[in-house]
């Protein structure tokens, strides 16, 4: 299976990027790691006239300290980011998400950007993403902006990236004095999740002051499960409040059914897994 | 027509590629390297397992356009030149660390991969670091057993560093 004919530019600025791809319109795509475009070119899912290669972009590869957030660059591969110390000290929860995407190889090629802009519904990025209220900084014909989390995954495999726009950097904010746990179903032989949660939980003198709670796989976006951080906002620190609160983990959920579970399974699934989520996440 | 450059086991190819072509076509069909095979097509099974810049990916999602420039080693390229085989290859032989042959090269790139990082992986650590590579006639314990030996091997044939001479004595002393 190969890919159909496409034109190809190797980006060298940020701004050249932009320019291929806003001139190449809905016809142009960004590659990144190309972990899944690749397979999606082959399979003829996509066929773009225009591959706008940022391989080459060293600038989007790092993490960085910026006081109160990291500075993640899109271009930084999941291999990269789940050894990385500071994302390990300041955003742990991205560290044990990342090491659960794909497989060694692709963690090797594959991009944190990239998954992100991907959108994929059982990709565990967005999720994460989602529950870290991180920030997207796009570079597009008019500038540069920025687009939180919670605006950025739109719909099916479908961001708020026009055409012309490429993911620069995600800030992610630090959670210090949080705890955090990534809890993940999937088949032993596929990486992508059926149902995952992000679990953050900050607790205080015996009690769960805030929790923040994301779904992977709940809908065609990642889902912030608000009733659940809100019943978990104040609660005692046990089993019991915690069951109790995971029991509103559908709430605004609207799993799909596709080839690898029926969105009834999921419905069984998600309150259980963010029971989980959040008792691993809380140290309970 | 794109113009890439990459050494490929150690020899330096200068081509032009349409970009559509994958890495595994531009190895195999214009280089001749056909020690990587394709497996699933799906990039689920890892047979195509190759080096890129040090560190395994599949070939078969990889463009040759993006490995322009790179160093690429694929299974032709772990053998010395005198043809003695890699510890790795030569565990995979002793152990008999295959069925059919044909995930073979994948699991033997992958498992050097492995054990450039972690010298001395656990059963569990060795069976999730294959995790990209699928053995469909279920070999694995052979597989594990041969990266188990191979790793034995490579570290019984690396002189010590003073750093961890220092280790091992303060362990024992």
């Amino acid at each position: 299976m190969i890919p159909a004919a496409f034109d190809y530019t190797r980006a060298a600025t940020v701004e050249d990027a932009v320019t291929a791809l806003a001139g190449a319109g809905d016809d142009g795509k960004a590659l990144a790691g190309g972990q899944s475009l690749l397979p999606m070119l082959r399979l003829r899912l996509a066929a773009p006239a225009m591959l706008v290669d940022l391989g080459g972009l060293t600038e989007l590869r790092g993490v960085r300290d910026d006081g109160d957030a990291l500075v993640i660059g899109a271009m930084t591969t999941h291999d990269d980011v789940m050894r990385h110390p500071l994302v390990h000290e300041h955003a742990p929860l991205i560290a044990q998400a990342a090491e659960t995407v794909g497989d060694r190889q692709i963690r090797h090629l594959g991009t944190f950007g990239g998954s992100l802009a991907h959108a994929d519904p059982a990709g565990d990025l967005p999720g994460v993403a989602l529950a870290m209220d991180a920030v997207m900084s796009v570079a597009g014909p008019g500038g540069m902006r920025e687009v939180p989390a919670s605006e950025f995954f739109v719909d099916y495999f479908t961001t708020a990236l026009g055409p012309g726009d490429v993911l620069v950097s995600v800030r992610v904010p630090k959670l210090t004095g949080w705890t955090t746990h990534y809890e993940k179903f999937h088949q032993l032989a596929q990486s992508w999740s059926v149902v995952g949660v992000a679990a953050a939980v900050r607790r205080s003198n015996g009690s769960i002051a805030e929790a923040r709670v994301a779904l992977t796989n709940m809908g065609v976006t990642p889902v912030r499960a608000r009733g659940v951080e809100e019943a978990l906002r104040g609660a005692p620190a046990t089993a019991d409040a915690v069951a109790a609160a995971a029991g509103r983990a559908l709430e605004g959920a609207s799993p799909l059914t596709d080839g690898t579970a029926s969105a009834e399974y999921r419905t069984q699934l998600a309150p259980v897994l963010t029971r989980r989520a959040v008792m691993a996440a809380g140290g309970l | 027509m794109t113009r890439i450059t990459m050494t490929v086991d150690g020899v330096r190819y200068d081509d032009d590629v349409e970009p559509r072509t994958l890495l595994v076509q531009h190895l195999r069909d214009r280089l001749g390297k056909v020690g990587t095979v394709v497996g699933c097509d799906t990039s689920n099974c890892g047979a195509c397992t190759v080096l890129l810049s040090g560190k395994s990916v599949k070939s078969c999602s990889v463009l040759a356009v993006q490995a322009d420039g790179a160093d690429v080693t694929t299974i032709e390229g772990l053998a010395g030149t005198d043809g003695e085989l890699h510890p790795v290859q030569a565990a995979f032989h002793e152990s008999h660390g295959l069925q059919c042959g044909f995930c073979t090269p994948g699991m033997i790139m992958s498992a050097v991969d492995l054990l450039t990082e972690n010298a001395d992986p656990s059963d569990a650590e060795i069976r999730e670091g294959l995790e990209g590579n699928l053995c469909r006639c279920t070999g694995y314990q052979n597989i594990v057993k041969a990266v188990r030996s191979a790793a034995e091997s490579m570290r019984a044939s690396v002189p010590s560093t003073p750093e961890s001479a220092a280790t091992t004595e303060g362990v024992t002393t």
